[in-house]
């Protein structure tokens, strides 16, 4: 049978967009805070001045004629990234991981042509892929030495943690994979792979690749539930502390590990989506409740993810 | 959480608004619940002739006043003479008069009936009791007979009545065949009724039937009993009302009165119209000043424009179930609705061939212009530029070919089309045709759910003769806004994660 009945998912604790929409974006997330996570300048800002570590911000492009500034920002950078401000889904990320005698290159290798740059940045000001349509902002920020310890995990993309934070709880976390038929890109729909991670431990649970359980990356052939995300009490502060930075109750942290300044917060998201479920084989709705059961008892970030810890790990209860 | 009864009481109550002045619409103004409903009306004549002796004239004629028929229109027809249409205790009346007239005379008076359904007669006020008759010494002994029998028989004033008239309209006994001779059936029953203090009065009426001419009047006995007034056939002795019997005089008056005139008669001709009973509900509420507030009175041309607005509604009403019920993705939230109210000019063949025609052509010259480099704005600019040569090419192409289909596709919203060829060739170039395809696939599938909805025509009947449908439909889309269920197609998605 393809589809599930209503009550084995419930059963299962499942989260559904509704419900997510209704009774946690709806209730946790004051829509007057969404600036702080839908402008990602603004994002990158708040966390520069909470002391949480951030990808270097090279240069912000606000109008078209900036535009040219451009070679001159990314002199003597052997990579860098343009991003819209208020882009979201991922959309409208333009990564450079070579530059050689003023040619741009793509991880796939792919060259980029300077005026192929020029019209990707004035598409982000004009507002192409901000929400709504409104003109926007690009940020060029600089390229994530990210961590060997994924080596042979990711193929071309850089592999990021996601992390729910639900009232300053990180409660689930998955670790998204790039491989080939995403075309570099992280997102599961389009054939990212995603593995759950324990809280507990940061340790890889189980995969899933277009929903279904896989053990092996389907391009380097590693066994993927041999992950151990390093620095994993770091990413679990850092999560947690964005909860006092964007006063969101229902968010999503994206992180990066850079192999030299460590867990590099990526973004943010104030709708994060539910595959998470689907890459943990678990719902959220327990460990919400959870949380919401636990009223408005003040704990400081290390208390919280003290809690987390014993409480969302694979071998807790609940 | 704060409670949400507030919100369900609100719902609830926008449901009964929205029924309720629906079913007044229905039942109180006749506005047919089905489209295409006909409906059996009445065209009546009645001709006044008399020969005027020179001097001058007055003409008095009852109008017909029957609670089983409303005046859809009525005029008259009189040359020379001036005329009135009183309304007072007489009942309605037609009053024609004038200074000098000789020789033969006919007045027309012309009124088109529609059939109410209601055949009770109410009465609000009791009438009177009546004096007890004075009767021939030759006839005191058998009326008093026949009254005590059927009194005898009897138990209220209208099985009474019914006694007396079955008695009267056979004429068995010696007593009634003496009585008869001095009276029309109408007048004893009448008299014999009020020997016993029965309110009862003569009535004059006609029988409908299609394309008759020259018809009469022919009396019946009304009788009252308890806040209603009961018909009777004394001639045949009959109860109760025959089909196709219109009351024309109920007040016990002379149907015609000539003053100044002889030979005076009036006849009938009748004809039996069939018309859409939707135009016949408008037309009463024309006459009834019924239309006050309602989209009837607008001229036919913003009829005919909120007609289409009022589809919307339907359409977003489906969009929000196929979205937050079935769960199906739409590239643009309402660009299907837009989409299936062109469907609605092209009819779904046309508009999904010319969509589709306009969208790849659009494509094709949209991966041209990204290469020029130009800014969004005057890209898309460009865009809506092209898409309206595209229209016009294929318009004046299929009227070359003879299709007179084509021509409707410049119903599309171009400004809206040019946005969707934007969006998906963005879609092209960072998610590849596949995700194209999917995206503009679902939004193509909502637009035909939305157009299938928009366009089965009892929706059309309902949501523009039924404002309140839309009170129904603004409850729907609020309760759907509280669902937080799954979507069905969130079963399949996580599948996996039912337990084993």
């Amino acid at each position: 049978m393809k589809f599930a009945w209503p009550w084995e998912l419930r059963r299962a604790g499942v989260l559904n967009m509704n419900k997510r929409n209704i009774d946690f974006i709806g209730r946790y997330n004051p829509r007057k805070y969404y600036q702080r996570v839908d402008d990602k300048l603004t994002t990158k800002q708040l966390a520069l001045a909470n002391d949480i570590a951030v990808p270097d911000l090279i240069g912000v492009v606000q109008e078209q004629h900036e535009i040219a500034d451009i070679p001159e920002m990314v002199q003597g950078r052997s990579g860098f990234v343009i991003k819209p401000a208020k882009g979201s889904g991922g959309k409208g990320i333009l990564v450079i991981t070579k530059v050689e005698h003023g040619r741009y290159y793509k991880p796939s290798g792919n060259e980029v042509t300077p005026s192929e740059i020029d019209r990707h940045v004035s598409n982000i000001l004009s507002g192409l892929f901000s929400l709504g349509g409104k003109p926007d902002v690009a940020i060029v920020e600089g390229l994530i030495q990210f961590d060997p310890v994924f080596d042979g995990y990711s193929y071309e993309g850089v592999p990021d943690i996601r992390l729910i934070v639900f009232k300053g709880y990180p409660v689930m976390g998955m670790l998204r994979l790039s491989t080939a038929a995403s075309d570099g890109k992280a997102n599961l729909h389009q054939g990212a792979v995603g593995v759950g991670i324990d809280i507990a431990t940061g340790k890889g649970l189980r995969a899933v690749q277009f929903n279904e359980p896989i053990e092996f990356h389907p391009d380097t052939g590693k066994r993927l539930m041999d992950i151990q995300v390093p620095n994993w009490d770091i990413l679990l502060t850092t999560a947690s502390s964005a909860y006092e930075m964007c006063e969101l109750g229902y968010l999503g942290t994206d992180m990066v590990l850079d192999s030299e300044k460590g867990p590099l917060l990526l973004e943010l998201n104030a709708r994060p989506g539910l595959a998470i479920q689907i890459a943990n084989g678990k719902g959220l709705l327990p460990r919400l409740k959870h949380v919401e059961s636990l009223g408005n008892k003040f704990m400081d970030v290390n208390d919280r993810v003290a809690y987390a810890k014993a409480h969302f790990g694979a071998h807790a209860d609940s | 959480m704060h409670s949400r009864k507030p919100f369900y009481i609100f719902v609830f109550l926008l449901v009964v608004l929205g029924l309720s002045s629906s079913i007044y619409r229905g039942v109180e103004h006749r506005v047919p619940f089905l489209p295409g409903e006909q409906v059996n009306t009445w065209a009546i004549d009645a001709k006044v002739s008399f020969i005027g002796q020179g001097g001058e004239s007055e003409v008095s004629l009852a109008l017909p006043e029957d609670p089983a028929f409303e005046v859809l229109l009525e005029h008259t027809t009189s040359a020379g003479f001036g005329l009135s249409i009183m309304n007072d205790a007489q009942g309605r009346r037609a009053l024609w008069s004038k200074r000098a007239v000789l020789g033969q005379q006919d007045l027309y008076y012309k009124v088109t009936l529609v059939p109410t359904g209601i055949s009770r007669l109410a009465e609000e006020i009791e009438p009177q009791a009546p004096e007890a008759p004075v009767w021939a010494a030759t006839e005191q002994t058998a009326a008093q007979e026949i009254i005590d029998a059927a009194w005898e028989r009897s138990g209220s004033n209208l099985s009474y009545a019914r006694q007396l008239v079955k008695l009267v309209g056979t004429e068995e006994s010696q007593n009634l065949a003496l009585l008869l001779t001095a009276q029309t059936p109408s007048r004893l029953f009448i008299n014999l009724l009020a020997a016993k203090g029965v309110p009862a009065r003569e009535v004059s009426a006609l029988f409908l039937e299609d394309q008759r001419r020259r018809q009469q009047l022919v009396p019946f006995v009304e009788v009252y009993n308890e806040g209603e007034w009961y018909l009777f056939d004394a001639t045949s002795g009959k109860e109760g009302r025959p089909e196709n019997l219109l009351l024309w005089e109920r007040q016990g008056k002379s149907v015609l009165d000539v003053i100044g005139g002889s030979n005076s008669q009036v006849s009938f001709s009748m004809l039996m119209e069939t018309r859409p009973a939707l135009a016949t509900s408008i037309d009463m509420m024309e006459t009834t000043q019924g239309l006050d507030f309602s989209l009837y009175q607008l001229p036919l041309e913003e009829q005919s424009l909120f007609k289409g607005i009022l589809l919307i509604p339907i359409g977003v009403l489906m969009v929000v179930f196929l979205r937050v019920i079935i769960g199906i993705k739409t590239s643009g939230t309402f660009m299907p609705v837009l989409i299936a109210l062109a469907f609605i000019q092209t009819t779904l063949l046309t508009g999904l061939v010319g969509f589709l025609l306009i969208v790849a052509c659009g494509l094709m010259i949209r991966s041209y212009l990204s290469h020029l480099n130009l800014l969004l704005i005057s890209r898309i600019s460009a865009v809506i530029i092209v898409v309206i040569g595209i229209i016009g090419i294929f318009t004046l192409l299929s009227y070359k070919f003879g299709l007179s289909e084509g021509l409707t596709i410049t119903f599309f919203p171009m400004i809206i089309l040019a946005w969707t060829i934007e969006r998906m060739s963005i879609l092209w170039e960072e998610e590849g045709a596949k995700e194209v395809v999917l995206q503009g696939g679902g939004s193509l599938l909502v637009a035909t759910l939305a157009y299938l909805a928009m366009s089965a025509s009892w929706v059309q009947h309902w949501v523009f003769n039924f404002l309140g449908i839309h009170l129904v439909i603004l409850a729907l889309v609020m309760l759907m806004g509280q669902y937080t269920g799954y979507r069905l197609l969130e079963l399949k998605r996580f599948k996996p994660l039912a337990g084993e």
